[in-house]
């Protein structure tokens, strides 16, 4: 017979690959023509935009409708049936969530009618939900259970038996699911399906057996499972790490900034007798949409580490003990002052400084370079971007992604380093059509979303940029990969974000400062620098980068300015990271400040770090672990850390945000601007800061792109402040924040600002206008002051070496960062320390046929620099010719292979069997 | 005068029944005739003066006009998509199964002429995945269609191309609902989707898309054959031409009857199927598929007319199933068979449906099992009035799709013509019926 | 590793060549794994996930919405009795039961409840392997079933169980 099968092929429409699938959004709900219209809603007449949901305009205007399914952030499906409202002229029963309002429309949610639809939803809802309120997380604060309470019938007419599962089943290490709790509203499966990309739970059966289901032997291992457990209106999904810990009545919470990465999601963080306990993530349309990775969620375990030092130590007889703070700072002092002594503030550097708060990071900057008098100062660890390329390229902040002409990620996995961040991008690609245009050594998160990737080998990333630059710029013919990248921009218009990151830790960073140097020719080119570590733009803009003040203004135009600001200033450019160490090597640093830094673990050099550490001078630890690099200190200062104090954090697009102390430290632990206040005054200068308040209107008088930025702003600006505040005006919102779960028990979240609130933002934004305008006025007219300095521009200039040829049977190493890798923050957290994988070797499958291994065989890697033995195993993702080694993961080894003086690194694998 | 069939979708069948689902026949049948007319015509055309004209309504439940909906369609957006519907689940229904066993090509016929009238150049049949030798024969049939060149590129010298993909399904009820369908066509499960946006505008892959039943397009052949306006007259009111009925339960001679609307209910009961067997009285009937309200002997001499059936007797002819019960069967047991079905069928994706086809399912068990309650009818009544606000035909709804208030239909009818049996079943905890069931 | 015979992942691969979209494949793909194995195993499922681009979760999913795929083993005949109401009134329940009590034990043959078939006016109605089988007695289906277990029958050659 012949079969069907023999029929011709089906033509694809061109352009759409085999994998893209038109997703669910793909089917919009269809809107009018743009404008606004007026509308009745239970006898009110309200203004709505077209196109807007009804369910949506009615909570803006103060009514609230039930819901279940719904949620602001995914498209609606209209399931839970809970949202049915009556609408004049239609027949039967509308659902609010998917009913578009128009023009004329009246709409009654408090009808007999509507009520009665309700609270028969509700009364089908609970006929198999469990009665286990009592023991169940969700008590107190579930949206179930608050509707029953206000639209739900009485008493149960369900006699029978009712739906039974097994309870609660772990569907990952971190969540759990109970399916007699499940209300089948689908809120998790899509959102793992629509906003993560890891659709790796879904609805399995049917009817009233419908249940979510991973597939056996694949959990649910998604970067953002804790926001599933967040948008679960029941308590039917469950996070390990907070289980049984607290009852929602016992919680108090604060607004803040989560500071695991550079992305800083805003959150409510929430504590129980002086425990933090749980993270929820805020929606800011700005930033994060309310979503957090589970690094981010549940990395707050890190501060009730038992592991914490908690009382100041000094070094006594080759022994830390501990001490009294007085005696601790004392030492420290004599330390720096024996330095400056023996060879002046040349001899002295400071490491560190990410993982504070930009007061911490002032006053740290002031006290090095305005008291000590060195620029060997340097927050990141020859693994990031030279601060005179991310302090000065033009910027784009996180939502100019969203209607970018075409977005360039260059180098980083931003869903291993800023997960928050490629859910962003991932929804600019996916869902708003922005073409991704992807630089990268290898096949990573944001791979599959690219309308074209580009791969560049090491060293070779500048040179890749530049044919792409060409390409953008007009010049096609060269590069087929450029031209194509090239062709998705015709008809857009608008910038191009450039999001940079280095890719690639074996690899020089002039490669990406090359490239960053040929993609800033393009006119329209602006760029978000994606440095991973928590605060460490706030860090280098506030002065701990060498060759830049506070408020990236360079050591050379500030001199003047801050020498007024702060009485002096290093006379020359100091040392960054590399040089800071190398120079420790050869015994020419006397005193070594570690900021909350591990350069043994966390410099791509590994022997460099060591031997630096080693032959360091006297060596102060500001931290609040012993790592392997801090057990060598001559002093250890503990610090309190993020969640234990109050103050503010720059993100990755420049964006100043609160952070909150909800908790205070056990032990002694002090903040770490306090500290240098502490060290600067025994070293003869007071700087007269008690509160993080003071420090903020002192940075926002002396920092100039901090101008305005003040605590009276911070205070008020709901999604925070860009700085510079002037080029930003528009984006500041001055209104409360509510923080989600205390007021308003609906929803865990509730994005946005009600709608009085909203108004009060409007006039508030007229205020802020004042605010400004009268900050930099008072900035400018402070007598005796002189010129403000310009902020600094990078002009490009930067060349890299063209990498040496590879031998046929070498292969080239990148090693890039993952989320869960041996850093303190998933170390010292019960939950995320489980998550951390086993080190493997990944290379090409073509390379291991060549070296002839089996995947999980050892092989031996062998650089210039050292030698390790691994397992290896073959993955599609990584190029031929190259080999891919996690940064940063207990066992892995890799920064013994890196020499940082190097351009690249070349391996030779070598099968052990 | 005694009624018969006309037998106009079902006559090659009928004729030959050796062989009528091979190319051979249909050929030599006069197959493939009116295809070659229609590719000689404007799309526009087809849609107004033929299938419009025609009157022809879908035969798939709902009895949209075709014409009508095929108009839907947006102007100047593609690739449009037609999707046919031989998902067939509608308990005791079995027309499109005979169909696409029977006389495949006459449907593949009618799917190319309408995919021309609506500028598709793809066309997905869905077919019931248990119609195993119904799916082989339309494999073939497709098959020897691309061979002779009335599917694939340019056909018949036309410069039009088809596609057509038979597509099996895969046992889902739900995947017979239109969005249901295309939801499942998409390789997803069944769910159905909320509307708007229709699958005319929006539908297959977010693509303007027709979705038309197997009778549906087993009949655009011969409304070209007849002329739109001559295959109006046929029928009563709006409900023109002709349609096959399933009759089944306890006649005499159950089958497919092919009869012009506007016969009556008796007409097709009594004088084609031979009425109820063994000399027994009809109990009630149910006249549209196990989604529609239920009759009395009182209803028999209604016409067979989509209208009036649905504004005088609150009920429908839905998919053409009826359903004939004699005297001595107890009612509950088929309202709980009824249930056991939509609880079983529903997708889960509304509230109502999902839990109220349960609850209802777990009540009539009791009921028929004699371990009712009094109050249990007036309960499903009131709770079921989630599902169906009103409880009034045209039956409203809080759900997606039309799968909600059917598994209110036979509650409903139970209230109104078998209350006091009910409720003296409930007050005296009646006698177990004999067949030993369990409860889903 | 596949799952599927190579001239099966070549069949596979034209199927999924013929709809526009990869995931629409979905439900042939599964068939198809069945008409080979004779059930839907996990590493079929992980093969149809890769082949669409879409996770194992997704079309385990989806294949447990669908009452034809059987995965918990393989099924050599699965006997499909229907107990819908045109059935029932004709002794289909009785068919059932009596069917599933005979083979409770027999470890080829699956007796399965199932709705209407539509085949009503040869009511009771089953299907062994998807093929039609109606009027029937309880004695009328056991000679049936006994003639597929013999071989004297073929079932069809179309999936939910093994392919002749
Ligand atoms: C739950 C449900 C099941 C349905 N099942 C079928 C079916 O099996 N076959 C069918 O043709 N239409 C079925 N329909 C009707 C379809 O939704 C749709 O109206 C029909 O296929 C359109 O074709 P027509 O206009 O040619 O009738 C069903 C509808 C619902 C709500
Ligand atoms: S009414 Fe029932 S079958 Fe229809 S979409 Fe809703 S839950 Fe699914
Ligand atoms: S919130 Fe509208 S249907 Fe669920």
């Amino acid at each position: 017979m012949t079969d069907v099968n023999d029929v011709p092929k089906v033509e694809r429409p061109p352009g759409v690959p085999m994998s893209q699938w038109p997703s669910a959004y793909e089917y919009v709900l269809p809107t009018g023509a743009p404008g606004t219209v007026t509308l009745t809603i239970d006898g009110r007449e309200v203004k709505a935009q077209t196109g807007d949901l009804l369910i949506k305009v009615a909570q803006d205007h103060g009514t609230y409708i039930p819901r279940f399914c719904y949620h602001e952030r995914m498209k609606p499906v209209g399931m839970c049936r809970m949202c049915l409202v009556e609408v004049e002229g239609m027949r039967g029963m509308q659902i609010s969530c998917a009913t578009v309002v128009a023009d004329g429309m009246v709409v009654h949610t408090q009808s007999d009618a509507a009520r009665q639809a309700q609270d028969g939803v509700l009364e089908l809802l609970l006929i198999n939900h469990p009665l286990d309120c009592p023991v169940c997380d969700r008590g107190g604060e579930c949206p179930l259970q608050d509707t029953t309470l206000a639209f739900g019938p009485g008493e149960s007419r369900f006699v029978e038996e009712k739906r039974h599962w097994e309870k609660p089943i772990p569907i990952s290490e971190l969540v759990l699911l109970d399916r007699e709790r499940c209300i089948q509203c689908g809120r998790c499966t899509r959102f793992a399906d629509e906003i993560a990309g890891d659709a790796l739970i879904a609805f399995g059966s049917r009817g009233a057996h419908t249940e979510v289901i991973t597939f056996p032997g694949d959990p649910f291992t998604s970067y953002f499972s804790g926001n599933t457990v967040q948008i679960c209106p029941v308590g039917a999904l469950t996070a390990t790490p907070y289980r049984f810990r607290a009852r929602p009545w016992d919680l108090s919470a604060v607004e803040t900034s989560c500071t695991t990465c550079s992305v800083h999601c805003r959150g409510a963080l929430e504590s129980s007798s002086n425990r933090l306990v749980r993270l929820l993530g805020v929606d800011s349309e700005p930033v994060n949409h309310g979503w957090l990775c589970d690094k981010g969620r549940f990395g707050y375990e890190v501060v009730h580490s038992e592991d914490r030092v908690r009382h100041p130590m000094v070094r006594k007889n080759g022994e830390l003990v501990e001490c009294s703070w007085p005696e601790a700072l004392d030492v420290a002092a004599e330390g720096l002052k024996r330095a400056l002594e023996l060879n002046g503030p040349k001899s002295v550097a400071l490491l560190g400084g990410a993982r504070g708060t930009n007061e911490d990071a002032y006053v740290w900057a002031r006290f090095a370079k305005g008291v000590v008098g060195t620029d060997n100062v340097d927050a990141q660890l020859g693994d990031g971007i030279p601060a005179e390329v991310a302090l000065g390229l033009p910027e784009a902040t996180i939502a100019d992604l969203d209607r970018a002409a075409a977005i360039v990620v260059v180098g980083l996995d931003l869903k291993e380093e800023v997960p928050v961040l490629y859910l962003r991008v991932k929804r600019a690609a996916e869902e708003l059509g922005v073409p991704l245009i992807e630089l990268a050594p290898r096949d990573q998160g944001l791979t599959r979303y690219a309308s074209t990737s580009i791969r560049s080998l090491p060293g070779e990333q500048g040179e890749t940029a530049r044919r792409l630059a060409d390409a953008l710029g007009g010049a096609r013919g060269t590069d087929a990969g450029a031209d194509a990248a090239a062709a998705l921009l015709e008809g857009r218009a608008g910038d191009i974000v450039v999001v940079l990151g280095r890719g690639d830790l074996a690899e020089s960073a002039a490669s990406t400062v090359r490239a960053a140097t040929e993609l800033a020719r393009l006119p329209q080119a602006r760029f978000i620098v994606a440095l991973r570590r928590g605060n460490v733009r706030g860090a280098m803009d506030l002065g701990l980068a060498p060759g830049f003040l506070p408020g990236r203004v360079t050591l050379d135009a500030g001199r003047e300015w801050f020498g007024h600001a702060w009485g002096s200033v290093p006379a020359t450019v100091g040392l960054d990271a590399e040089g800071i160490l190398r120079a420790a090597e050869q015994g020419r640093i006397h005193a070594l400040m570690l900021l909350g830094t591990d350069p043994h673990d966390d410099c791509p050099d590994h022997a460099l770090a060591e031997g630096a550490l080693n032959a360091a001078g006297f060596t102060i630890a500001i931290d609040a672990f012993v790592t392997d690099s801090t057990k060598r200190a001559d002093v250890f200062l503990p610090v309190t850390m993020w969640g234990e104090k109050a103050g503010s954090v720059t993100n990755l697009e420049g964006r100043v945000q609160r952070v909150g102390q909800k908790v205070s430290p056990d032990g002694t632990a002090m903040p770490d601007w306090r500290i240098a206040a502490e060290l600067a005054l025994r070293l003869g200068v007071d700087f007269d800061l008690e509160q993080p308040e003071e420090v903020q209107d002192e940075i926002a008088r002396v920092a100039p792109a901090y101008t305005g930025i003040d605590s009276t702003l911070l205070r008020r600006a709901r999604d925070g402040a860009v700085a510079p505040v002037a080029d930003h005006r528009d984006e500041l919102v001055l209104g409360p924040v509510s923080i989600p779960l205390t007021d308003a028990r609906w929803e865990p979240i509730r994005p946005g600002l009600d709608a009085v609130e909203l108004e009060d933002a409007k006039t508030a934004n007229d205020e802020a206008d004042a605010l400004r305008a009268d900050r930099l006025t008072s900035v400018a007219q402070s007598a005796g002051a002189p010129p403000a300095p310009a902020l600094h521009r990078f002009t490009g200039g930067v060349t890299d070496t063209a990498p040496p040829a590879r031998d046929a049977y070498a292969l080239r190493l990148v090693t890039g960062r993952t989320l869960y890798d041996g850093g303190i923050t998933v170390a010292a957290s019960d939950s995320l320390s489980e998550l951390v994988a086993d080190p493997v070797l990944l290379i090409s499958p073509q390379d291991r046929d060549r070296i002839g291994v089996e995947d999980g065989a050892e092989v031996r890697v062998t650089s210039a620099r050292g030698s390790l033995t691994l397992a290896v195993r073959a993955d599609a993702a990584i190029g031929t010719g190259t080999a891919y080694l996690p940064f940063n993961l207990p066992g892995s080894g890799v920064s013994d292979l890196v020499d940082l003086s190097t351009a690249v690194t070349d391996l030779r694998v070598e099968s052990l069997s | 005068m005694a009624v018969t069939e006309t037998r106009i979708v079902t006559n090659r069948l009928r004729e030959f029944t050796e062989d009528s689902w091979t190319i051979d026949r249909y050929l030599a049948t006069g197959g493939y005739d009116m295809l070659r007319q229609a590719l000689t015509m404007q799309p526009v055309q087809i849609q107004d003066e033929q299938v419009k004209a025609s009157g022809l309504r879908g035969r798939g439940g709902a009895g949209f006009g075709t014409g009508q909906k095929w108009s839907f369609l947006p102007k100047g957006i593609y690739p449009r998509y037609l999707a046919v519907n031989g998902d067939e689940g509608e308990p005791s229904t079995f027309k499109d199964h005979m169909l696409i066993e029977r006389d495949p090509h006459q449907i593949i016929e009618g799917v190319v002429i309408s995919a021309f009238a609506i500028e598709a150049h793809i066309a997905f049949i869905y077919v019931r995945g248990e119609f195993a030798l119904g799916i082989e024969r339309l494999e073939q049939a497709v098959a020897d269609a691309y061979a002779k060149g009335f599917i694939g590129k340019n056909i018949l010298g036309s410069g039009f191309d088809l596609e057509v993909v038979v597509h099996r399904g895969a046992g889902a009820y739900i995947a017979g609902d239109e969005t249901g369908l295309l939801s499942s066509l998409e390789g997803e499960r069944a769910m159905p989707r909320i509307k708007p946006p229709f699958p005319a505008v929006q539908g297959l892959y977010a693509k303007p898309t027709v979705v038309n039943n197997v009778e549906t397009m087993s009949t655009v052949p011969h409304i070209l054959r007849m002329g739109g306006e001559e295959y109006a007259k046929l029928g009563v009111g709006r409900s023109t031409g002709t349609r096959i009925f399933s009759v089944s339960g306890h006649v005499a001679r159950p089958g497919n009857y092919e009869v012009e609307l506007g016969i009556t209910f008796r007409q097709l009961i009594d004088e084609l199927a031979g009425g109820v067997r063994g000399g027994k009285q009809m109990k009630f009937f149910i006249p549209g598929g196990a989604s529609a309200p239920w009759l009395m002997p009182e209803h028999l001499d209604a016409p067979l007319d989509m209208d009036y059936v649905g504004s005088e007797l609150k009920t429908m002819l839905g998919s053409g199933a009826i359903m004939v019960f004699d005297e001595d069967t107890n009612p509950a047991l088929i309202a709980w068979r009824l249930l056991k079905f939509f609880a079983h069928e529903s997708c889960g994706k509304c509230t109502p449906c999902r839990e109220g086809s349960m609850w209802l399912e777990k009540v009539l068990f009791r009921i028929s099992h004699g371990l009712g309650r009094p109050q249990d009818l007036d309960m499903m009544l009131s709770f079921g009035s989630t599902i169906v606000p009103g409880l009034n035909a045209p039956f409203s709804q809080t759900t997606i799709c039309a799968m909600g208030p059917s598994t209110m239909s036979a509650v409903v009818s139970l209230d109104r013509f078998f209350r006091e049996e009910i409720l003296e079943m409930c007050n005296a905890g009646a006698a177990r019926p004999t067949i030993p069931v369990t409860s889903a | 590793m596949s799952s599927f015979t190579p001239e099966n992942r070549d069949r596979a691969r034209e199927i999924v060549a013929r709809y526009p979209f990869a995931r629409s494949a979905v439900l042939p793909l599964l068939h198809l794994a069945q008409e080979q194995d004779g059930w839907v195993s996990p590493e079929a499922i992980e093969e149809v996930a890769a082949l669409v681009d879409q996770e194992p979760a997704q079309v385990l999913g989806t294949c447990s919405f669908y009452t034809m795929y059987k995965r918990d083993g393989r099924k050599e005949l699965v006997v499909s009795v229907c107990t819908n109401v045109s059935c029932l009134v004709n002794g289909g329940p009785e068919l059932y039961e009596l069917l599933s009590e005979r083979y409770s034990e027999a470890g080829d043959v699956m007796v399965e409840e199932v709705e209407c078939l539509a085949a009503c006016d040869t009511a009771p109605v089953f299907q062994v392997n998807y093929e039609f089988h109606g009027n029937a007695t309880g004695e009328s289906a056991t000679t049936t079933i006994e003639e597929y277990r013999s071989g004297a029958r073929v079932p069809r050659g179309v999936s939910g169980g093994k392919r002749a």
